[in-house]
């Protein structure tokens, strides 16, 4: 139900061109089964799962094909039926254009799922339905793909207070979530009161921009639907990026999260549409997560909206929407954050909002660079309140620790501060930059520390070892002083009793016999020697002495 | 993915920040600037010694090839001294790599073992030894003692996830020429 409720204002932001009226004109298609499906492992934050097939082996659509590699990771599956041809390393869709493990499926054309079964989240504990949806490989598909077990946690206080859905979809071209809300209203609405369940959640909050009102008013009609007074669907002024997180919450609730903070600690949660669609499909359904809504757009003659499997080659998605010819460049998401393509041969991920497709004309290439007047327009605009010059000053002089002071991992990127900046510096290349050598650092110190420990450990261990064999040589020698010792005691002792007395005679007639026998079998090969043959003895034993006497300092030293 | 580096990365929080070790004594200072491979080029036992000699002002700041400029410059800060290029007696800077025992060659002779300063090198008396590379510093110690020459080092490929944005730089282009 939509209430005319109090919205608030983020600071900043921008109002491009939005684009969007041309890939919402038909309806959701579906694209045919490619000849090769090619589907990286790591498809989301955290760390990347491990490979559960070999070539040769036959998979069912939605079988698991990668494991979570911990809790920080999320499962993939195979996103139809086929043979597995090879699991190796095949270009990703990052523009570095470098590669990494996928497995790469022949499909066999029939599409046969698994056994799916739906998952009683109600009679499960809330630990296990994360652990449920980690292995359905759910993930955020506003382009974050941070797993959502991770986020379907209620915090400190176990219960939050608002659940906010993300139907902004503020950036330009981009109209995935929005052809999503138009025409699967119902399912996004299951999804979310699966959400708020799991997070005992007080009220759902599903925010649209309001340029998509055929959305707003699918969602309103679902709504109606459902019947439930707690969600409500309010329409968001249109102005770029109302689709962050934090500037959402910010919107809608006047929250302001603090640099550093998780929203979560101020009672409430934010999640894509498209992420409570997919959470309905893993839970309602037992459908894993192997496909999603992408637009293709830009220098298209038709752009569209697909429904696409993981896996699928950009290249597959563009051909039918007739690419204009001075086309030259695939983009992964937007023109504002998205990310420049190696070519259009790679696979459609769980990340993949949009594959828009560019030319010199419809993005012209940007004019050289001039330096910073510092006339503050980038601070004007910037939605995390940032300070955009300082930072571009200090990643440019490589002062990364300055620029982590100005709070440059709250910049999300956006690049409103690029869009106003008349001296058109690439800015957020510039914070990518700094970022990205930040993080290697935080690598390698923590590399560097781990050698340390090593290091010094080993030096410990060493010197252990050699402290133990030094003390079993103490020890030793330690026992032959003692029994000496012993015996010397043994001679000063006072008189034994006659009981005492009787015992040792036995035990010396014992030790008396003990000997004779040994005598009796003395070893006969030293006794009748020639002379000479005595002489040799004489020698080696005169030698083992020496060495025996060299040997002496060293133990000494030793010990 | 973008996205979520910039999650993570409010998580990494003030990391530049975070390492300015204050307040403790100055080899510490020093150790946390070096790279801790442990190899030895600079002319001592390890890192840490090298520490403590130019703490003492008995070594140059300039003998850490695994450092290379970058750890020089951080040194130079550190403790107000000028920059010098890399000493060429104690070596040259290198891309990273790590050891690999050829499993084929190897006779289990625990020689490597011995030598790992970081105790990388998994295996036992005649058994294939294997190098951890995760915890591989690449210092170089094991491949002298190894007397079938079984171990090489090999460079870290780069990979997605550690694929750092270049510095923008926009090159100017000339004019477009007529056609000839
Ligand atoms: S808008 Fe551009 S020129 Fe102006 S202060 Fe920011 S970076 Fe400098
Ligand atoms: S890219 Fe970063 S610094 Fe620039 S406006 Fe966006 S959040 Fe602010
Ligand atoms: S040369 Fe090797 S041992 Fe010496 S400080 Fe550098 S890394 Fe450490």
């Amino acid at each position: 139900m939509s209430a005319l409720r109090k919205l608030f204002r983020f600071h900043g932001g921008v109002k491009p061109d939005y684009h969007k009226h041309a890939s919402t004109r038909q309806p959701i298609a579906g694209t045919p089964i490619p000849a090769e499906l090619v589907i990286p492992l790591h498809q989301s934050i955290g760390g990347p799962p491990r490979p559960l097939v070999q070539a040769g082996e036959r998979v069912l659509k939605g079988q698991r094909i990668g494991d979570a590699d911990g809790n920080v990771s999320s499962a993939v599956h195979a996103s139809t039926s086929g043979t597995v041809t090879a699991v190796e390393m095949r270009r990703m869709p990052h523009t570095s254009g470098l590669s990494a493990l996928c497995v790469v499926i022949k499909p066999d054309g029939r599409d046969e799922w698994i056994a799916r079964q739906s998952f009683d989240f109600r009679n499960a504990s809330p630990t296990e339905t994360r652990d449920y949806l980690r292995d359905a490989g759910v993930v955020g598909l506003g382009g974050a793909v941070f797993p959502s077990h991770l986020k379907l946690n209620a915090g400190k206080q176990g219960r939050l207070d608002t659940l906010v859905l993300n139907g902004a979809e503020c950036e330009p071209f981009i109209t995935c979530d929005d052809v999503l809300m138009r025409e699967r209203g119902e399912a996004i609405l299951k999804g979310a009161a699966i959400m708020r369940e799991m997070l005992a959640a007080g009220r759902v909050l599903i925010g649209i921009e309001d340029n998509k009102p055929e959305a707003i008013a699918a969602m309103m009609a679902a709504a109606r639907a459902a019947g439930d007074d707690a969600i409500q669907v309010v329409a968001v002024p249109t102005r770029y990026p109302a689709g962050g997180a934090k500037q959402l919450i910010r919107v809608l609730t006047g929250i302001e999260v603090p640099h550093g903070e998780r929203s979560t600690d101020y009672g409430v949660q934010c999640f894509n549409v498209g992420t409570a669609y997919a959470t309905h499909d893993a839970i309602a359904l037992g459908q894993p997560l192997i496909s999603r809504i992408v637009t293709v757009a830009g220098n298209v003659g038709q752009a569209r909206n697909y429904e696409v499997l993981f896996g699928t080659p950009m290249r597959d998605l563009i051909a039918p929407c007739a690419p204009l010819p001075d086309s030259d460049r695939v983009i992964m998401g937007g023109p504002m954050m998205g990310f420049r393509m190696p070519g259009d041969d790679v696979p459609v991920v769980k990340a993949t909002n949009c594959v828009l497709v560019g030319s010199d004309a419809l993005f012209p290439p940007p004019p050289p660079e001039m330096s910073c007047i510092r006339c503050g327009e980038c601070a004007k605009v910037c939605p995390s309140d940032l300070q955009p010059f300082e930072m571009y000053w200090f990643a440019r002089a490589r002062l990364f620790g300055k620029a982590q002071e100005y709070h440059l991992f709250d910049c999300i990127e956006c690049g409103c501060c690029a869009y106003v900046c008349p001296s058109r510096i690439p800015l957020v290349d510039y914070y990518r930059f700094a970022k990205s050598e930040i993080w290697a650092r935080e690598v390698e110190k923590e590399a560097a520390d781990q050698a340390r420990d090593r290091y010094e450990f080993r030096l410990l261990r060493e010197e252990r070892e050699k402290q133990e064999k030094a003390a079993k040589l103490a020890a030793k020698t330690a026992a032959g002083r003692e029994k000496a010792a012993a015996a010397l005691a043994e001679a000063e002792k006072p008189a034994r009793t006659p009981e005492e007395e009787a015992k040792h005679a036995l035990i010396a007639a014992a030790l008396e016999r003990a000997k004779a026998q040994k005598e009796r079998a003395h070893p006969e090969n030293t006794s009748n020697l020639s002379p000479e043959q005595q002489a040799e003895i004489a020698a080696i034993e005169a030698r083992r002495a020496e060495i025996r006497e060299q040997a002496k300092p060293h133990l000494r030293a030793d010990d | 993915m973008a996205l979520g580096a910039i999650v993570l990365g409010g998580a990494l929080g003030y990391a530049a920040v975070r390492f300015r070790v204050e307040g403790d004594p100055l080899v510490e200072k020093i150790d946390a600037i070096l790279p801790q491979t442990q190899c030895g080029q600079c002319g001592y036992p390890g890192c840490k010694p090298y520490a403590q000699a130019i703490a003492k002002g008995e070594a140059e700041i300039n003998q850490c090839p695994p450092g290379g400029e970058e750890g020089i410059h951080k040194l130079a800060d550190l403790l107000g001294r000028e920059f010098k290029p890399l000493s060429a007696e104690h070596g040259i800077e290198k891309p990273k790599a790590v050891a690999l025992i050829d499993e084929q060659t190897c006779i289990g002779c625990t020689l490597c073992i011995q030598a790992c300063p970081v105790d990388a090198i998994v295996g036992a008396a005649k058994q294939m030894h294997t190098v951890i590379a995760g915890q591989c510093t690449g210092c170089e110690l094991c491949l002298p003692p190894c007397p079938v020459n079984c171990i090489s080092m090999e460079p870290i490929a780069e990979s997605v996830e550690s694929w750092k944005w270049k510095y923008p730089v926009f090159k100017l282009t000339p004019s477009r020429k007529e056609a000839a």
